[in-house]
């Protein structure tokens, strides 16, 4: 059954001054479905991001989050929409209860369902167990992550955008994130954008990814189709760091 | 708007729990206390030998050792106003909150008009506080019941001061949309309200001075000068307020000037008829004193608002 995608742009472009971030990007992603972006730093993939969710403006070109385009409709593609930047952006004053009321308030949910939701989620991503009192700050890297899970799953998001989810985390926490990424795709079929340096991770959850090399996506597909591209048919034993490489060294002069 | 009781209520949450409002508080409230006390004093000794109408205001514009309140207020006021303001927008930009919160469904400008809500709420209740200090305190020291007349005055001095302290905020929220670091809009902040409040007041006389001719001492020169200071000071936001609100407030100014050119007929006639102004008749006196101080207090928010609406967010 084929379906609209979710996720589309067509020849989107965005220019700072004389820099080009993000030179035509091309894109379609299914619902359901894990795409990975991968890139050095500044390779526009933020940029790309905040796009989607209009916080940016397209210099040319469009998206559309299940055929709204956040350029005109930011609210509604924002009410849609999960995005977790890369340092999360919690007040770190509150702590973890008051942060996701605050959210849901955000998102106008009703008091009530909230506090349902808020418990449920809290469950869910493990935190419901931490002292009530204690506040973000004191919170490490991987609880932040978790929490900016539960945060998906109170707005009821139908695509998540995430930002490095597991940069600076240690094997353990990276392990739980990525299980809670997969889950959330598989059970609630929600379609995830993430974007990330650690090759590792993405090639064990990703069902297909892009590489961004100096705003431009250089190629896209499952990872065995790129390695059989890159590599030929009759190799057996690839890593992405290999395809990433070869791509990175020929689109870098 | 969606969403802005909610930031609104965060924004308060946090000014009230925040260790530099508390600071801030009691300091105001400690001079204010003491003003007000020093005033009372006085009032009480001259008790008997003058009955001045509308005793009860003097509380408010008789300096005790140093200041009145309505000159600690136009002093002290505006700090309030970009303390509270200083860093309302970058402090979110550098922590990374701005753009979690923009990436909310809420349309952007609820941010800044919650931001600048909440500090107008802060300060009435500020404001109010103090007055409702020196009322109390006024009352048990004087004895007197102040009159219908006199609670509409302070009502209108009220809402006068918290017009003045929210153009402090909005130039403070401005600089904080301008600049990426709290350091820099504070400092800036203090140097534009050091400028105008004070510079201008200083080389108001001075510019006078050089345009109209030094050596000239005739009364039209004079007139002249008196005028040129007047146009200059009218640029300085504390000088509007002052001469606002002490018009206001004192029920015998009839003019918002400090000193009248008069002719003799005229001199006569005033003092012949030196009954207090009907409260009506003094809102008429600083009626451009509040539009202007009205007008830039918006234009400043407005500012502030394009400009915040026009950034780019960069989540770096």
């Amino acid at each position: 059954m084929e379906t609209a995608p979710v996720v589309a742009t067509h020849d989107l472009t965005k220019i700072y001054g004389h820099q080009v971030a993000v030179d035509r990007l091309t894109l379609a992603v299914n619902e359901g479905e894990i795409f990975g972006f991968l890139g050095p730093n500044g390779a526009g993939k933020t940029t790309t991001l905040l796009m989607l969710l209009g916080l940016t403006e397209p210099t040319s070109g469009w998206a559309r989050i299940m055929d709204i385009d956040p350029a005109r409709e930011p609210i509604k593609v924002k009410a849609r929409v999960g995005y977790l930047q890369e340092n999360m952006g919690f007040y770190s004053d509150l702590t973890a209860r008051q942060m996701l009321r605050f959210v849901a308030e955000l998102n106008g949910i009703e008091r009530r369902e909230a506090e349902v939701r808020i418990e449920g989620a809290l469950t869910d991503v493990g935190l419901a167990d931490e002292p009530p009192a204690k506040t973000i700050a004191a919170f490490s890297r991987g609880m932040r992550q978790r929490l900016g899970i539960a945060e998906l799953l109170i707005k009821d998001a139908r695509v998540a955008f995430l930002d490095e989810p597991t940069l600076g985390l240690d094997p353990d926490a990276t392990q739980r994130i990525t299980e809670m990424i997969q889950r959330l795709a598989r059970e609630q079929r929600m379609t995830v954008l993430l974007s990330s340096h650690q090759l590792h991770q993405v090639q064990r959850i990703c069902d297909r990814v892009g590489i961004m090399i100096k705003g431009r996506l250089v190629a896209h597909g499952p990872i065995d189709q790129l390695a059989r591209e890159k590599f030929g048919l009759n190799r057996e034993q690839f890593t992405l760091e290999e395809i990433y490489m070869k791509y990175f060294l020929e689109g870098s002069p | 708007m969606k969403g802005l009781s909610a930031i609104l209520r965060k924004e308060l949450a946090d000014h009230f729990a925040s260790h530099r409002f508390a600071i801030l508080f009691a300091l105001i409230a400690m001079v204010s206390l003491i003003t007000a006390y020093m005033v009372g004093i006085r009032i009480r000794e001259v008790e008997g030998q003058l009955k001045p109408q509308f005793v009860f205001l003097l509380l408010f514009t008789e300096p005790g050792a140093m200041f009145s309140l309505v000159q600690f207020v136009a002093f002290f006021g505006p700090l309030v106003g970009l303390i509270l303001g200083f860093d309302a927008i970058n402090r979110e930009r550098n922590e990374g909150t701005l753009s979690k919160l923009l990436a909310q469904p809420i349309y952007r400008d609820v941010v800044i008009n919650a931001k600048f809500l909440a500090g107008v709420i802060l300060i009435g209740v500020m404001l109010l506080s103090l007055v409702l200090v020196i009322t109390g305190l006024g009352l048990a020291l004087v004895g007197i019941v102040p009159g219908a007349e006199e609670i509409w005055r302070i009502v209108t001095y009220l809402l006068i001061s918290v017009v003045y302290v929210a153009f402090w905020l909005g130039v403070a929220i401005l600089f904080s949309i301008m600049f990426r670091s709290t350091a820099s809009s504070a400092l800036a902040s203090l140097a534009v309200w050091i400028f105008f409040s004070f510079f201008i007041t200083i080389g108001a006389s001075v510019l006078a001075n050089v345009l109209a001719s030094d050596a000239d001492f005739s009364p039209p020169a004079a007139g002249r000068k008196a005028e040129l200071v007047r146009y200059a000071v009218i640029a300085s936001p504390m000088e509007l307020y002052s001469d606002a609100t002490a018009t206001v407030i004192d029920p015998l100014r009839k003019s918002t000037r400090a000193a009248l050119p008069v002719g003799p007929l005229e001199a006569i006639s005033m003092t012949r008829f030196s009954g207090p102004l009907p409260l009506a008749q003094s809102l008429l006196v600083v009626m451009p004193h509040l539009i202007s101080l009205l007008a830039i207090t918006v234009l400043c928010f407005a500012l502030s608002y394009i400009v915040f609406m026009r950034q780019e967010i960069r989540s770096l």
